[in-house]
């Protein structure tokens, strides 16, 4: 496959050499030429207002064949006998997609004592649930949760596996990929399905975050992806569900397992609940100092709400990184998002663009954030958030009627 | 000890603008760097071979240009640095650039330690470390904030996870990556600077030289593909609320209040 320019079409207006994200088209002699930069990411197609630029659509023949592989499979992450919140909302996600294929949604249970999750996990939506359990398998370890998961999927072929993009399942999916000599797309944020095609439409941030980018995996099965927590809404449980419990053996003989965990420490402060907070206060480089965020505590508090911080703040080291929303940070989804001192560069607002309502305080009216905020203040946050804390002591007083 | 350090040019993509009118991006004079996190993963191979003696070659999978960031790790120190770079590795994915990787590796031959940032700054997929250590089939530990221990069998590290950490061992050869809380990369010396620039010299290696399988690199042995890219729709701008910052927050409360979010 590549981009191609038809040299004849060409006008030479440059539309294309602005459009392209990673400077490959050079003009030459008034025409575009691509050179070896080229990532064959389509954005010229686009642009171009003579459609001189065209895909070669060529796939080269694989071995795989991807009809023989079916049904949705998701990553059930537990910890320590807890299953992550980021697993409900793969099930969410994940029934959509086996609705709109047809086909029956599957979670992947891997770890010790663990059968009792089944039930959750039929009741977040699981059709069947893939269980493998073993004393081997109570802690996360790359080598032997990849071992048990690579055997389900040679075994039951399933066309889609989601994962969490958590520390532990961006550490599993990679390998699971490699080991399967299939694709995989990080942090999507949006996943359809070309049905015509039957393929898996997984959109995700490119360029830290400055543009979206849609990946297929055309050819190679199964479609992996991972999805960030807090990005895919869960659906409300219903415990009358039952389903289908498959057990796999774990044969820990012919699994080379070569790391150990020997401790795990949990740091109390670390944990933020941003994700499923329903208001959050969040504090970029114009708080100023690590005191500033007092007042933004107090916001929080009285707002029922937690805080949070910018990477700039977080880079300042005023606040953890427990508590960076953004790009890199966590994404939240409140009902209220109060971002102040927040210019609003891209990276954070892929972070926060999914809250209900978004206030932002800047003293700077040109500050980007105000683009994807409902209302604005403009004004030192120094100044402003004292009288929004006032304000909202008068009306809670005043509410009591 | 013989150490691998992988690194990748990226544009800095944190200075990206966008053109107001078009609403494209503008590439123009955005400079390139080396990864962040793959500055800590050098930091930290050069801080363990010093006291061993250990020798630090640095690998990078790019295009001609990446010599430069290449030239900046042997000022910081690293022994010697290699550029795979061939026509045939373009569009490749993580999948396709951790097998050519792989291969560079098994050419330059034994090693203990691979060093790679946790994800780059452009595609922050975090993926390239862990497919490379599969295609090796060595041990990895990703999102390593503090090294241990180290000798000659074993490393112990911790491991960030969200609420904490875990302390991992695993044997040797085993590929880390790197978080940036691990260290403060350093800067090159003036000494440094001149004998990269002018006296040593990048190797290129091409995917003949590696002995890549046709089929297996760039876009042709990559399972993914993009199928587009687009500018990320933004919510039309909201109100700003005037007056006095009294009058502002009285206005902003009435409104809460009156759609229930307060």
């Amino acid at each position: 496959m590549t981009v191609i320019i038809d040299k004849d079409k060409c006008v030479g207006c440059n539309l294309c050499v602005s459009a392209c994200p990673f400077a490959a088209i050079d003009m030459v002699n008034g025409v575009a030429v691509i050179n070896d930069q080229c990532t064959l990411c389509g954005a010229c197609i686009e642009m171009c207002s003579v459609t001189a630029i065209y895909r070669d659509d060529e796939v080269e023949g694989d071995e795989c064949s991807p009809q023989s592989y079916k049904g949705v499979w998701v990553f059930a992450e537990q910890r320590q006998g807890k299953m992550l919140s980021i697993a409900y909302e793969l099930l969410g996600e994940g029934k959509k997609l086996a609705s709109s294929l047809g086909v029956p949604l599957s979670a992947v249970l891997i770890g010790a004592n663990v059968t009792e999750m089944a039930k959750d996990l039929y009741a977040y939506g699981a059709d069947t649930v893939y269980l493998v359990e073993d004393k081997e398998l109570e802690l996360y370890r790359t080598e032997s949760y990849t071992a048990a998961f690579v055997g389900l999927a040679k075994k039951y072929m399933p066309e889609i596996i989601l994962m969490g993009a958590t520390n532990i399942g961006r550490d599993l999916a990679p390998r699971v990929a490699g080991r399967l000599v299939t694709g995989l797309t990080a942090d999507c944020t949006e996943l359809g399905i070309d049905l015509e095609e039957r393929i898996l439409l997984q959109t995700r941030p490119a360029f830290g975050g400055n543009l979206m980018a849609t990946i297929l995996c055309p050819v190679h099965r199964p479609q992996m992806a991972t999805v960030r927590p807090g990005v895919m809404k869960k659906t409300s449980p219903d415990y009358g569900r039952t389903g289908n419990l498959v057990r796999e053996a774990y044969h820990s003989r012919d699994v080379k397992v070569r790391t150990r965990v020997r401790e795990i420490v949990k740091e109390m402060g670390k944990v933020v609940n941003l994700e499923d907070a329903k208001v959050v206060v969040c504090g970029g480089r114009g708080i100023g100092s690590a005191a500033g965020f007092a007042l933004l505590e107090k916001l929080a508090q009285k707002l029922g709400g937690v805080v949070g911080a910018s990477r700039g703040a977080v880079d300042a080291g005023w606040l953890s990184s427990g508590h960076q929303v953004g790009q890199t940070g966590k994404t939240v989804h409140p009902k209220l998002y109060i971002a102040c001192g927040i210019s609003g560069a891209i990276q954070h607002v892929a972070g926060m663009q999914g809250s209900k309502m978004i206030v932002a305080i800047n003293k700077n009216p040109a500050a980007p954030i105000f683009k994807v905020a409902d209302y604005g203040i403009v004004g030192d946050v120094h100044q402003v958030l004292p009288l929004l804390i006032a304000a909202l002591e008068e009306n809670t007083t005043r509410g009591a009627d | 000890m013989k150490i691998v350090v992988c690194i990748k040019q990226v544009p800095n993509t944190t200075e990206v603008k966008f053109d107001p009118k078009t609403g494209t991006l503008i590439r123009e004079g955005l400079p390139t760097i080396i990864n962040p996190e793959d500055k800590n993963a050098l930091e930290e191979a050069l801080a363990i071979a010093a006291p061993l003696g250990g020798q630090v070659t640095v690998i990078s999978m790019g295009p001609a240009q990446a010599d430069y960031a290449l030239r900046e790790t042997l000022a910081m120190g690293a022994h010697e640095a290699v550029l795979l770079s061939d026509r045939a590795f373009a569009g490749a994915d993580t999948w396709a650039t951790s097998y050519a990787l792989a291969k560079a590796i098994e050419k330059h031959g034994e090693f203990s330690l691979i060093f790679c940032g946790r994800q780059a700054i452009d595609g922050d997929t975090a993926q390239v470390g862990p497919e490379l250590a599969e295609h090796l089939d060595i041990p990895h530990v990703t999102y390593v904030r503090r090294i241990v221990s180290l000798d000659e069998k074993y490393v112990v590290v911790e491991r960030a996870l969200e609420d904490g950490y875990e302390v991992v061992e695993s044997t040797l050869p085993a590929l880390l990556t790197t978080l940036k809380e691990l260290n403060v990369p350093r800067y090159p010396s003036a000494s440094g600077i001149v004998t990269a620039f002018d006296e040593k010299k990048v190797a290129v290696w091409t995917a003949e030289t590696v002995g890549a399988d046709p089929a297996k690199i760039g876009l042709k042995g990559s399972p993914t593909q993009v199928k587009r890219t687009f500018t990320p729709s933004v919510k039309g701008t909201g109100k700003i609320l005037t007056g006095t910052h009294k009058e502002a927050v009285q206005q902003l409360v009435q409104e809460l209040r009156a759609k229930h979010v307060v």
